[in-house]
C-alpha cells in the first residue's frame, strides 16, 4: 500500500482525467451517437420488415382460406341449385303426365259423347227416311191399289210380310 | 481464407513476442553470473513496470560497455515556482542533472526531484530521496500513450460512424466493432441498467471499455508500453464511475444507503455506514482489479521470459519460451476480459443507482 501511494503519480492522473473526459465527450459526439443511431434504425428496419413480411403471410393465408370459403359456399349453391333442377323437372314430367291423361280423358270422353249423339242423329234420320219411304210406299200401293183391288190386297198382304219380316 | 489470416496472425505475434525477448536478451547476454542476472532482472522489470520520462523502446549495451537507448524525448512540464517545461532528453536517462531557471532536477525511478547542481539524492529514513516534485504534469511515456491511442479511438470510430452515411451496415473496421459495440450494448448496458435508462450510459461504458482493451493490448506488445498498471489510470476510471454513479442516482438509491426500507429502525442505523462505505469500495475495488491484473501478468511473463537468461541451456530455456508464449495468449484474453469486467461492474453499479422503487423487498 505504502508502494502503491509512493508510485502515484499525480500527472499522470490529472492526464489520464482530462482525456478520458474529452474522449468521452467527443466521442459521443462524433462516434457513439450516430454509431448508436445507425444501428438502431437499422433494427427497427428490419423489425418493421420482419413485421410486415409475417402480417403479409397472415393476409395470405386469410386469403386463401376466405377462397376456399367461397369455392366450398359456390359448390354447395350449385350442388342445391342442380337438385332444385331435378325436382322441377321430375315434378314438371309429372305434371305434364297428369294433363295428357286427363286431356285424353277428356278427349275419349267428348268422342264418346259425340259418337252417342251422331247415332241417335242417324237413328233419328233412318226413321224419318223409313217414315218417308213408308210413305212413298204407301202412296205408290194406294195408287196400285186404286186401280186393282186385288192387287192392292195383295199388296198390303206382302207388304205387311215385308214389315214383319223386317 | 480464414486458416491464412489466422496463420498470418500468428506469425506476427510469434514475431513481436521473439522481438520482446530480444530486447530483453541484448541487455543480458553481457552479464557473467547467475546471481548477477537473477537481480539484474528482478531490477528490469520494476524498471519496466515504473513509467519514464521518454519514449523508449528498448535500450543495450554497446561493445564500450555503453547504455545506449532506442527511443525519443519528451516534453518534462513542472510547476515548481512557476512553470518549467524542458526536453526529457536532459535528464539522460536518470543519470543527468538538468538546470531550469537556476534549479537542479534529475529523475530516479520515474520521479522527478529536485537536487544540487551534482545531482545528489538525500534518502529519508525510509530510504526514499527527498525533494521529489509533486505538481509533475511531464507528458511521460504513459501519458504519451494515453494520448495516442485517444486519438486512435476517436479516429477508428469517428470513420465508423461516418461509415454508416454511406448505408446499414458499416465498412472497414467498423464491420468488426459492430458487433462488440452491440455486445456492449444488448448484453452489458440494457441488462444491468434496463432498457430506459442505459441510452445515457452507454457513451461512458463503450469509451471505457475500448480505452481499457487498445491500452491493455499495446501492453503486450514489445515497446514496453503498461499504462494500466498505474494506479494513477485505474484511480482516474474509477473516480469517473464513482462521479456517474452518485450524481446520477436517484431517490430510491439513497433510500436503500441511508435508511434501508423493510429492516427494523435499528438496523437502519448501523446498515446506514456500512452502506456509504459500500459506495467508496465498489469503485476502489475496480481500482484495484485492474492495477493488480495487468501488472501482475506483467511481472509473470517478464519473470518468465527472464528465468531463459537464468536457465541458459536449451532445455530450460525452450520450456520457458513455451510457457511464456502461452502465458502471452492467456494476457491476450485477460487483455480483453479486464476491459469487459470494468465495464461490466461499471454498468451494474450505473444499474443499482437508476434502478426504481420495487415494492417487494
Amino acid at each position: 500500500m505504502e508502494k502503491l501511494i509512493n508510485e502515484f503519480s499525480f500527472g499522470l492522473f490529472f492526464w489520464q482525467l482530462l482525456m478520458f473526459v474529452l474522449l468521452v465527450i467527443l466521442l459521443r459526439k462524433f462516434a457513439w451517437k450516430p454509431i448508436l443511431n445507425a444501428i438502431e434504425s437499422r433494427e427497427e428496419g428490419i423489425k418493421g420488415a420482419l413485421d410486415a413480411a409475417e402480417k403479409a403471410k397472415l393476409e395470405m393465408a386469410n386469403l386463401q382460406a376466405s377462397n376456399e370459403k367461397l369455392l366450398q359456399e359456390a359448390r354447395l349453391e350449385r350442388e342445391a341449385m342442380m337438385k332444385e333442377a331435378r325436382e322441377i323437372k321430375a315434378k314438371m314430367i309429372a305434371e305434364a303426365k297428369d294433363e295428357a291423361k286427363s286431356e285424353a280423358d277428356k278427349m275419349i270422353t267428348n268422342a264418346q259423347a259425340a259418337i252417342q249423339s251422331e247415332k241417335k242423329a242417324a237413328v233419328a234420320e233412318l226413321k224419318n227416311t223409313v217414315a218417308e219411304l213408308s210413305v212413298e210406299i204407301a202412296e205408290k200401293v194406294v195408287k196400285g191399289e186404286l186401280s186393282d183391288k186385288t192387287k192392292q190386297l195383295q199388296l198390303v198382304d206382302s207388304m205387311l210380310n215385308d214389315a214383319k219380316l223386317n | 481464407m480464414r486458416k491464412n489470416i489466422l496463420g498470418r496472425l500468428l506469425t506476427l505475434f510469434v514475431l513481436l513476442f521473439s522481438f520482446q525477448m530480444g530486447a530483453v536478451e541484448v541487455q543480458y547476454s553481457e552479464e557473467k553470473g547467475a546471481t548477477d542476472v537473477k537481480s539484474e532482472i528482478k531490477e528490469y522489470i520494476s524498471h519496466h513496470l515504473l513509467d519514464s520520462y521518454d519514449f523508449g523502446l528498448y535500450s543495450y549495451t554497446n561493445d564500450e560497455g555503453n547504455h545506449e537507448y532506442v527511443g525519443f524525448p519528451l516534453p518534462v512540464i513542472i510547476w515548481d515556482d512557476g512553470l518549467k517545461v524542458f526536453s526529457s532528453s536532459r535528464l539522460k536517462h536518470d543519470e543527468g542533472v538538468a538546470e531550469v531557471g537556476g534549479n537542479f532536477y534529475r529523475s530516479y525511478h520515474g520521479k522527478i526531484y529536485k537536487t544540487d547542481a551534482a545531482g545528489t539524492l538525500k534518502m529519508d529514513a525510509d530510504n526514499h530521496p527527498e525533494g521529489r516534485v509533486h505538481l509533475d504534469f511531464s507528458i511521460t511515456k504513459n501519458v504519451f500513450t494515453i494520448f495516442v491511442v485517444s486519438l486512435l479511438i476517436l479516429l477508428v470510430f469517428n470513420r465508423m460512424a461516418r461509415s454508416y452515411k454511406k448505408g446499414a451496415i458499416p465498412t472497414g473496421i467498423g464491420r468488426g466493432l459492430e458487433p462488440i459495440v452491440q455486445y456492449i450494448r444488448d448484453d452489458i448496458a440494457i441488462p444491468n441498467i434496463g432498457v430506459k435508462k442505459y441510452k445515457k450510459y452507454m457513451p461512458y461504458l463503450l469509451t471505457v471499455f475500448f480505452f481499457i482493451w487498445i491500452i491493455n493490448l499495446l501492453g503486450l506488445t514489445p515497446m514496453g508500453i503498461n499504462v494500466t498498471n498505474n494506479i494513477a489510470v485505474t484511480l482516474a476510471l474509477a473516480l469517473i464511475t464513482f462521479l456517474i454513479t452518485t450524481f446520477t442516482a436517484n431517490k430510491n438509491y439513497w433510500a436503500h444507503i441511508f435508511w434501508m426500507p423493510g429492516v427494523p429502525p435499528l438496523m437502519r442505523i448501523v446498515l446506514a455506514p456500512i452502506e456509504l462505505l459500500g459506495t467508496l469500495i465498489k469503485p476502489f475495488s475496480l481500482m484495484i482489479r485492474l492495477y493488480a491484473n495487468i501488472t501482475a501478468g506483467h511481472i509473470v511473463l517478464m519473470s518468465i521470459i527472464g528465468l531463459m537468461f537464468i536457465f541458459k541451456n536449451w532445455l530450460g530455456s525452450s520450456l520457458s519460451f513455451f510457457l511464456a508464449f502461452a502465458l502471452s495468449l492467456l494476457e491476450l484474453l485477460v487483455a480483453a476480459l479486464q476491459a469487459y469486467i470494468f465495464t461490466m461492474l461499471s454498468a451494474l453499479y450505473f444499474g443499482s443507482a437508476v434502478e426504481e422503487h420495487h415494492e417487494d423487498h
